[in-house]
């Protein structure tokens, strides 16, 4: 989903640390990343996956280690980089008493994206969800729920993905939806970085945290 | 101001799905008041000498009634993890949230007040300069509350932790903005008290953002 990229994309991670009320949730962790890569981050409960996450996106402050975006460390302009990013929490980030439309609208806008509404129809067919589209959130099951999360995370054209647990609660149609989209974004240059635990069905690199 | 506007109009078109929640405000706001005059008597003159004071603490409270849902609703569904990766300031988001708070909550109580001043017998001069004070004072009130929210979200009991945060910083607006209405019913000039509130809810504006906005960056971490 990501539009044509002129240059390849790189991302650094170098000697990133990051510790939890004294515990060491990782350490020195490095790896890099080029455009239409995937990482899968693999370990077990608890080894740190969903921190990295929140590391990559700033949302925790790691303890030592940069993250380079095009070889410009992202503490230095993390609005720029917070611009790049595509996040999927565990949670949905929908809002229940909004539609599944009035949710994907106003995320795109929130983060910063131009207008989405003539994208928007291809990304609610690619997740089977525009029968849905005009219903309230509060009203969907868990697994129609995750699938607006992923078509967010679709509509956003954002080069990179930072997915927690992406095939949670998804059904084999869902999880096909979500790889074809994923490949869409990987072979557009893009790059992502899944935690997991079910395999990607996509020829990922794997990171297994300790 | 794209995000800013979208954050609003977002948050206001949620109030709309469910106006309840801000009936309850308004209701609270107009039992609380009315319980003074059945509890003190039918006085008229002690009615409207407290009226002021009376109308202004409801005021105070009805519009923290509703504010520690401001941040915990975006925190319990995870939007709050978008706004914080949004790539704009989040203590504009912040701003926007408090903005349409005051919308759904300040604006009303003030509208509502006046109708509540006649049940005291205040004068016409009164009740203007009481809709005046609230319409520049509750926005001190729904800045500060947002900051109390944004400091307790995520903590056990937030809701009397919010209250016990938030009032006493809201004892400036309070003392000016009845102060205000009670010198305009011995006939002197409110101006002096209209301005200072003025000038608290420009403090409160200069300030609280970047406080909410640490405040939200911790609770996401």
């Amino acid at each position: 989903m990501a539009p044509a990229l002129l240059e390849v994309l790189l991302l650094e991670v170098e000697g990133l640390a990051c510790r939890r009320g004294g515990r060491r949730v990782f350490d020195r962790l490095s790896f890099t990343l080029v455009g239409g890569e995937l990482l899968a981050l693999t370990g077990r409960n608890g080894s740190g996956k969903t921190s990295l996450l929140r590391a990559l996106a700033l949302l925790v402050r790691p303890d030592t280690g940069t993250i380079r975006w095009q070889g410009t460390d992202v503490q230095a302009e993390p609005e720029t980089w917070r611009g790049r990013l595509a996040w999927l929490g565990h949670l949905d980030g929908l809002k229940a008493d909004l539609s599944v439309r009035e949710n994907l609208l106003v995320a795109e806008r929130l983060r910063g994206g131009g207008p989405a509404e003539d994208r928007l129809d291809g990304v609610l067919i690619a997740f089977d969800l525009a029968s849905l589209a005009l219903r309230p959130v509060r009203t969907l099951s868990a697994g129609q729920r995750r699938r607006t999360a992923l078509a967010r995370v679709a509509l956003s054209q954002a080069p990179v993905w930072l997915l927690d647990e992406p095939l949670n609660a998804l059904d084999q149609p869902a999880q096909g939806a979500f790889r074809a989209a994923l490949a869409q974004h990987l072979a557009a240059g893009g790059l992502a970085l899944a935690a997991t635990h079910a395999d990607l069905g996509l020829p990922a690199r794997t990171l297994d945290l300790p | 101001m794209n995000g800013f506007t979208t954050l609003v109009a977002r948050d206001l078109r949620l109030v709309w799905r469910r106006p309840g929640d801000v009936a309850v405000v308004l209701a609270f706001f107009v039992v609380a008041t009315v319980l003074f005059p059945l509890g003190i008597g039918p006085q008229a003159d002690v009615l409207a000498r407290i009226a002021a004071g009376v109308l202004w603490c409801a005021a105070l409270f009805a519009s923290l009634l509703s504010l520690d849902r401001l941040f915990a609703s975006d925190y319990e569904d995870g939007t709050l993890d978008l706004l914080l990766l949004a790539p704009w300031p989040l203590e504009l988001a912040a701003l926007a949230k408090c903005a349409a708070h005051w919308i759904v909550t300040g604006l009303p109580l003030a509208v509502l007040a006046p109708f509540l001043g006649v049940a005291f017998g205040l004068d016409a001069k009164s009740l203007v300069a009481l809709a005046a004070t609230l319409l520049v004072g509750t926005p001190t009130l729904s800045l500060i509350g947002g900051l109390a929210a944004a400091l307790t979200l995520g903590a056990r009991r937030g809701g009397a932790l919010l209250a016990l945060l938030a009032l006493p910083l809201c004892v400036p607006t309070l003392i000016f903005g009845a102060g205000a209405v009670e010198s305009r019913a011995i006939g002197e000039d409110f101006s002096t008290h209209l301005v200072i509130l003025g000038a608290l809810a420009l403090v409160a504006l200069a300030t609280t953002p970047w406080a909410m906005a640490a405040a939200l960056r911790q609770a996401g971490e």
